[in-house]
């Protein structure tokens, strides 16, 4: 995109500290961007997006987990990131007296979970008690780079919501770069086919539209046949 | 060190044709390899190396994890078939110290605070060795970490100037490094196209204060050149990849 050109660590962005965005670090009141990216720079603030790297947690996200390891307290979750999530049983609104964790979720399970807490220390809580939570026993999970996944959930849901209307399909997005479809098959290779073409060709112009298209054109065949 | 049957400045000119403050031709490729989060492939010269990054991620084995920033691990290792002569696989006490200082250089500049209790794991593996191999390997090492999109305050550029036949020559190749006086590997901290500071130096050999001084001097040109080289490797791989172009060796 000519419009955000490329950035590489260290370069320097402005030097007015009360700019600086997201992926941008200051140093003697002057603004360099953190790593490689897109620069994003409007009136008010200078930003980079990154073009990769690895999810780290922050409160609030949606992620989804597999489940590691069954403790009496609870469940140690991979969230694909350098650090590993941890799920009360006070957090699973599945538990119920009389139960044991291992009944609710064993070992390679999939859930979709919220991040609830972060201590300074990255230990990272999370919680089911949410109305988009639940664990998910059929479907298909992708991967994607983490960072690309804005890019999958559009400009406020609209890529997501594309993929519901045109092919009815149920999409949960997880901020860690894996995504669950659940659907007619046939669909969810569809979807996948569309999700990996958004992760190599993100920040392209006109993504939403090209996808569209193509969404369109692979319904039509498999309605053709 | 210095034997005089050897000469390695001949009118005016190095042994391979260069003149004294030319870099050997050197070429980058980004992201050759599939299962690293970043990762490069560089030749400078006869050099030829291939540097892997991993992370940030979980520290194995466990105990090793700093709760308050990453912990940063290099391992310059060097194949049984880069030199002439047979190397025996596996670390020895010129590897250990060529991790070490590297490490420390590399350290300077990721953001280890923004990830507590993970690990960043780079490693370069010496294919070719033609004299200047730490240098070519941290060259690789910084353009791999910012392909895997780890956080720095900016980049590392590195290169060695040597004394030989009396004379400071810029990035020496393997007979200059054996045959000459003083060997000098430096790296540097390089931020928006300026040296903000000096990441690794060592020294092989004796040179006087003022030689020490036109060494530097050497040195930072020609690290700013790498600089330029290395930007250019990153930007033009991103380039493509957003065209859609992307042709990966797997």
């Amino acid at each position: 995109m000519a419009s955000r050109p490329i950035v590489l660590p260290g370069e320097l962005l402005a030097s007015n500290p009360k700019v600086a965005g997201s992926g941008t670090y200051i140093e003697n009141g002057k603004v360099y961007a953190k790593f490689l990216g897109l620069l994003d720079r409007t009136d008010t603030s200078v930003r980079v997006i990154p073009l990769k790297g690895r999810y780290i947690p922050s409160v609030g996200d949606v992620v989804i987990g597999i489940v590691r390891e069954v403790a009496g307290n609870g469940w140690v979750v991979d969230i694909n990131s350098p650090y590993q999530g941890f799920l009360p049983v006070s957090e699973n609104p599945e538990m119920r007296q009389n139960r044991k964790p291992n009944d609710v979720l064993d070992i390679d399970d999939v859930i979709i979970a919220k991040v609830l807490n972060i201590d300074p220390k990255m230990k990272v809580t999370l919680t089911m008690k949410d109305r988009m939570c639940r664990a998910v026993r059929f479907g298909r999970i992708i991967g994607i780079n983490p960072a690309r996944v804005p890019r999958v959930i559009g400009k406020k849901g609209s890529m997501i919501r594309m993929f519901k209307t045109e092919l009815g399909v149920q999409i949960v997005v997880g901020k860690n770069g894996l995504i669950w479809v659940s659907g007619d098959r046939r669909k969810v290779n569809i979807v996948e086919e569309a999700v990996y073409i958004i992760e190599s060709e993100a920040h392209t112009d006109g993504l939403t539209d090209r996808i569209t298209e193509f969404v369109k054109r692979k319904k039509g065949e498999l309605n053709g046949q | 060190m210095d034997s005089k049957d050897i000469k390695l400045i001949i009118d005016g000119k190095r042994l391979d044709g260069r003149g004294f403050e030319d870099l050997r031709p050197i070429k980058m490729r980004v992201g050759v390899l599939k299962r690293a989060d970043g990762s490069c492939y560089l030749e400078m010269g006869k050099n030829k190396v291939v540097a892997a990054v991993f992370g940030p991620r979980e520290v194995h084995p466990r105990h090793l994890a700093d709760p308050i920033k990453a912990v940063v691990r290099y391992r310059y290792n060097m194949a049984p078939f880069s030199v002439e002569e047979r190397k025996r696989p596996g670390p020895d006490r010129r590897s250990v110290e060529i991790s070490k200082v590297s490490r420390e250089a590399i350290e300077a500049i990721v953001m280890k605070e923004l990830f507590p209790r993970s690990g960043i794991d780079i490693f370069v593996e010496v294919l070719q060795a033609d004299a200047g191999s730490r240098t070519a390997c941290l060259n690789a090492a910084s353009v791999a970490l910012v392909d895997a999109g780890v956080p720095m305050k900016g980049m590392i550029s590195s290169v060695a100037v040597a004394k030989v036949d009396d004379v400071l020559v810029l990035d020496p190749m393997k007979e200059e490094d054996n045959y000459g006086q003083a060997d000098i590997p430096f790296a540097f901290f390089i931020r928006n196209d300026r040296i903000e500071s000096i990441a690794l130096l060592q020294m092989d050999g004796r040179v006087s204060k003022e030689e020490f001084v036109q060494a530097l001097e050497m040195a930072k040109r020609g690290a700013m050149k790498i600089y330029e080289m290395q930007k250019e490797a990153i930007k033009t791989k991103y380039i493509m990849e957003s065209e859609g172009e992307v042709n990966e060796i797997e």
